[in-house]
């Protein structure tokens, strides 16, 4: 699993354990699913108000989630190549 | 001497020779096509060539509405039919029953019945196609290594991912052996499994140099494949096979990175854009419970609270008012009924009767004696005063005169009233 080293978010204390590990697990798609859902949630109003919090943060969680997926890959374009053996290897490509 | 013949004569000769001749009855002819007419009347007229020389033909519209194709200048033709000579001119033709693409039909009878098989079998089926992920961490290629194929995906996805990984499996993309470099480019991908999705990709070419990518095991390859599969074969027109099997089509290997890598920028506009709406959602419905709240603080209940309590307590007072006063008046009239009642009494008092100068006879024992024939002389009678009793003897008794019988009218108290 890739480990974005960019930004240290203090906010993600605050984020249960449980929570982290469902995120964690989440694929980028699913993840904005679950964002655009709570979006609509939230604009449609007929939550408590304390249901209106917990998902504002939820969302915000997931947001950052989503940010840091898209910001995590490395750049790098590499050509397989059959050895001597006749094993494939990976070796960087120049176009 | 040589007879003579008549030019009508020879041609009629020439004629008999050539319908009578097996080979020229029936014979398919292999050449080029050139000064293709298709007339109005539906006839089509042309010539075949070789390198060397050129034969005229003729198709009529009845077998030629039967072409399965458009026969055009260039192509080269299978042409089948019998040679007749045409009397009146002095020419012959080919007289054609059928025409066939030369070559080219091979393939494409190959394609078709290819194609319809892998149907048949379900390998182009819609609902078993995988969905491309929305963002990968690796993309596959498999296409040639050199060319402007590679390049345009490369360019492509840098433009609108910045950080995406490319793996590159090269492969021949024509030529014999290509089919099986594709098809094991394909199953050792999925070996690794260190992409998310595979590009198929080729530049344009005709049918024979696409071939390739129309060949059984590619398609197969394909089908088998747990990771999806992007194709991107040829021009926007063309459709190879791998076009069907693939769980997407793109018309161009640009297309494909498209559709394999998606626009960063627009990912982020996008969270940016949900950001900005949970927040104002929420502040929106902050608002609205700090108004609430306000228009409840507001209300008279919560300004002055006391204020039922007050107008209780005033009402309290009042009826303690009441009631006090009516204790008032009320004790006020027993008081002066008792007052009444009092003064009564003292009237009544015998002690005020006993001033007035009347006194009460008693006898020892405590009869009151209001009669004369209740003493005798000689007895003791006691008498009451207002402030003692007065111990007396009988000396004598004397009635009143007038009145012989003791009749008169005493009260209780043994007095004579008037």
């Amino acid at each position: 699993m890739t480990k974005s080293v960019k930004k240290s978010d203090n906010a993600d204390n605050d984020i249960s354990l449980k929570e982290a590990a469902l995120k964690n697990d989440k694929s980028f798609e699913e993840a904005m699913l679950d964002l655009e859902q709570i979006v609509s949630k939230l604009e449609k109003g007929d939550v408590s108000l304390e249901e209106a919090i917990t998902n504002f943060g939820q969302g915000i969680e997931l947001s950052r989630y989503c940010a840091s997926k898209l910001d995590d890959a490395e750049k790098k374009i590499s050509i397989l190549l059959q050895n001597e053996e006749g094993n494939l290897i990976e070796k960087d490509f120049d176009i | 001497m040589n007879k003579v013949f008549s030019v009508s004569d020879i041609n009629n000769y020439i004629k008999q020779l050539v319908s009578n001749d097996g080979i020229l009855s029936g014979l398919s002819i292999r050449g080029e096509i050139s000064n293709f007419k298709h007339h109005y009347t539906g006839h089509m007229y042309f010539t075949i060539k070789d390198e060397n020389s050129v034969l005229k033909c003729v198709m009529f519209k009845s077998q030629a509405s039967l072409l399965k194709f458009a026969p055009q200048n260039g192509e080269k033709v299978i042409v089948s039919g019998y040679i007749s000579v045409f009397e009146r001119d002095g020419q012959y033709q080919l007289y054609a029953s059928d025409m066939q693409p030369d070559g080219l039909g091979a393939l494409h009878l190959a394609f078709e019945q290819l194609k319809n098989k892998l149907q048949k079998e379900g390998l182009f089926d819609s609902d078993i196609k995988k969905k491309i992920p929305v963002l990968p961490t690796c993309i596959g290629v498999i296409t040639s290594s050199t060319g402007a194929v590679i390049r345009d995906i490369i360019n492509v996805t840098y433009r609108r991912h910045s950080n995406m990984k490319i793996l590159l499996y090269p492969v021949a993309v024509q030529g014999t052996g290509a089919a099986a470099q594709i098809a094991t480019a394909i199953k050792k991908l999925n070996e690794l499994n260190q992409v998310d999705v595979i590009i198929v990709a080729r530049g344009g070419g005709s049918l024979e140099e696409l071939w390739a990518f129309n060949e059984e095991v590619v398609a197969r390859s394909i089908f088998a494949s747990n990771i999806p599969v992007i194709s991107a074969v040829g021009h926007e027109t063309d459709f190879t096979i791998c076009d069907f099997v693939s769980d997407m089509r793109a018309p161009t290997p640009s297309a494909a990175a498209e559709l394999a890598v998606p626009d960063v920028e627009v990912l982020l506009y996008k969270l940016q854009n949900y950001n900005v709406r949970m927040k104002s959602s929420l502040v929106k419905k902050l608002t609205m419970c700090r108004t609430q709240l306000q228009k409840a603080n507001s209300r008279h209940v919560f300004r002055n609270p006391y204020d039922k309590v007050n107008q209780y307590r005033l009402k309290l007072d009042n009826e303690l008012k009441h009631l006090f006063k009516n204790n008032e008046m009320l004790f006020k009239d027993r008081k002066s009924q008792f007052g009444m009642l009092v003064g009564k009494l003292d009237v009544l008092s015998p002690l005020k009767i006993l001033e007035r100068g009347y006194s009460v006879v008693k006898k020892p024992e405590g009869s009151v004696v209001s009669k004369l024939e209740q003493v005798h002389l000689g007895d003791n009678l006691e008498i009451c005063l207002t402030n003692g009793t007065v111990d007396c003897n009988v000396v004598s008794v004397t009635p009143y005169e007038g009145i012989s019988a003791p009749k008169a009218s005493t009260n209780a108290l043994g007095l004579a009233t008037s």
